[in-house]
């Protein structure tokens, strides 16, 4: 939660954000077609600004769109955002340990606000949880930071596209400067043959199940790629504590 | 006033439900105060996440073509990705990634029509 004093003005907050400023003008883009997509889609002004403001979720919103232009059902709406954000759930069980010192509605927030920008420029940060309430402040400062920039940069972004929709081409495909955003990230991983692994099966399941309705091909692909991740690792016990 | 022109209470409950929904799947295991732990081998386990979890949604990105694998080579994404990713690795640098990749990606793509 960026709100709160005692974590922006902590020093890592400030180291959050420069993480994650890099990133901007790819989550800019995206937020950029997201508020646009919304417009083209016949939604009102009104309904395209609650939507970016509250539901904050890329992947869901572009899915949500088109079925709630032709009108289906709501639970199908509903199911659809569900499933499509069912990676979230996996993250918010890693971010578990990190943030279970925080008063319950704190930690909500702090989760509600973590993307997958956010998630994966966290772990990278901080591959364990803290032990001690210092470390836990540093950890929970710089996510503010980072989701605090990340949201900045979404919602700023949204409403150029929500207000210029008419104006910005769709068909420039600018938009896949947040996919060279990820791109830029996944090569910052991709740093140890157990990880190259992990992502060579993760891309391999996810192209390979790519049919499967509502994006579940990515959470299949994660699930697939850690298990078999942790399988290897397993094996090769003795030397391998390279992730 | 243009704000609430087209506006009706259907799309307004449909936006409510879908921020319930981010909420839960974000903040899913957040919600119970419980005190319970994660055994160690699933806490390493989830250490591959990340890198799991960009994989799968950038690689479909780049080599999907509505619905398949890409047919033609001449596919200005793969080209822009490759574009980036070396950019990556040479200058360590996320926003000359998306700079440079776009730079590779807009001409192929608006020229091209790749």
């Amino acid at each position: 939660m960026f709100l709160k004093p005692e974590n922006f003005r902590h020093s890592a907050f400030m180291e959050g954000v420069k993480d994650a400023a890099p990133q901007a003008p790819g989550v800019a883009a995206w937020g950029l077609m997201t508020g646009v997509a919304m417009m083209n889609s016949g939604m009102s002004v009104l309904e395209s600004i609650a939507m970016t403001l509250f539901v904050y979720a890329g992947s869901s919103q572009l899915a949500a769109i088109p079925l709630i232009a032709v009108g289906a059902p709501a639970w199908v709406i509903l199911a659809t955002g569900f499933c499509v954000n069912l990676r979230f759930m996996v993250f918010s069980l890693h971010l578990r340990p990190y943030f279970m010192h925080l008063p319950r509605f704190e930690r909500m927030m702090h989760g509600y606000l973590t993307a997958d920008l956010s998630y994966v420029l966290f772990t990278r940060r901080f591959p364990k949880p803290a032990d001690d309430a210092e470390t836990q402040l540093v950890q929970t400062a710089f996510l503010a930071g980072n989701t605090c920039i990340v949201w900045v940069s979404w919602m700023v972004a949204s409403f150029f596209g929500i207000f210029l929709a008419n104006i910005i081409p769709s068909n420039w495909g600018l938009g896949f400067a947040g996919t060279l955003c990820l791109v830029g990230i996944f090569c910052s991983l991709a740093s140890t043959k157990m990880r190259f692994f992990t992502a060579t099966v993760a891309a391999v399941t996810a192209i390979a199940a790519y049919a499967l309705p509502l994006k579940l091909n990515i959470v299949l692909a994660i699930v697939v790629a850690v298990m078999f991740s942790m399988s290897l690792e397993r094996l090769q016990k003795p030397t391998g504590q390279s992730t | 006033m243009m704000l609430f022109e087209g506006t009706d209470f259907w799309t307004v409950a449909v936006i409510v439900g879908l921020t319930l929904v981010t909420v839960i799947t974000r903040t899913f295991f957040f919600i119970s105060s419980e005190e319970w732990t994660l055994p160690d081998w699933a806490q390493r386990g989830l250490q591959f996440a990340p890198i799991a979890a960009l994989a799968a949604v950038v690689f479909p990105e780049i080599l999907m073509q509505q619905g398949q694998f890409l047919q033609t080579w001449m596919d200005a994404r793969w080209v822009g990705a490759l574009v980036g990713g070396a950019v990556y690795f040479w200058k360590r640098n996320v926003l000359l990634t998306i700079v440079v990749g776009m730079l590779a990606y807009l001409p192929l793509h608006l020229v091209l029509g790749w």
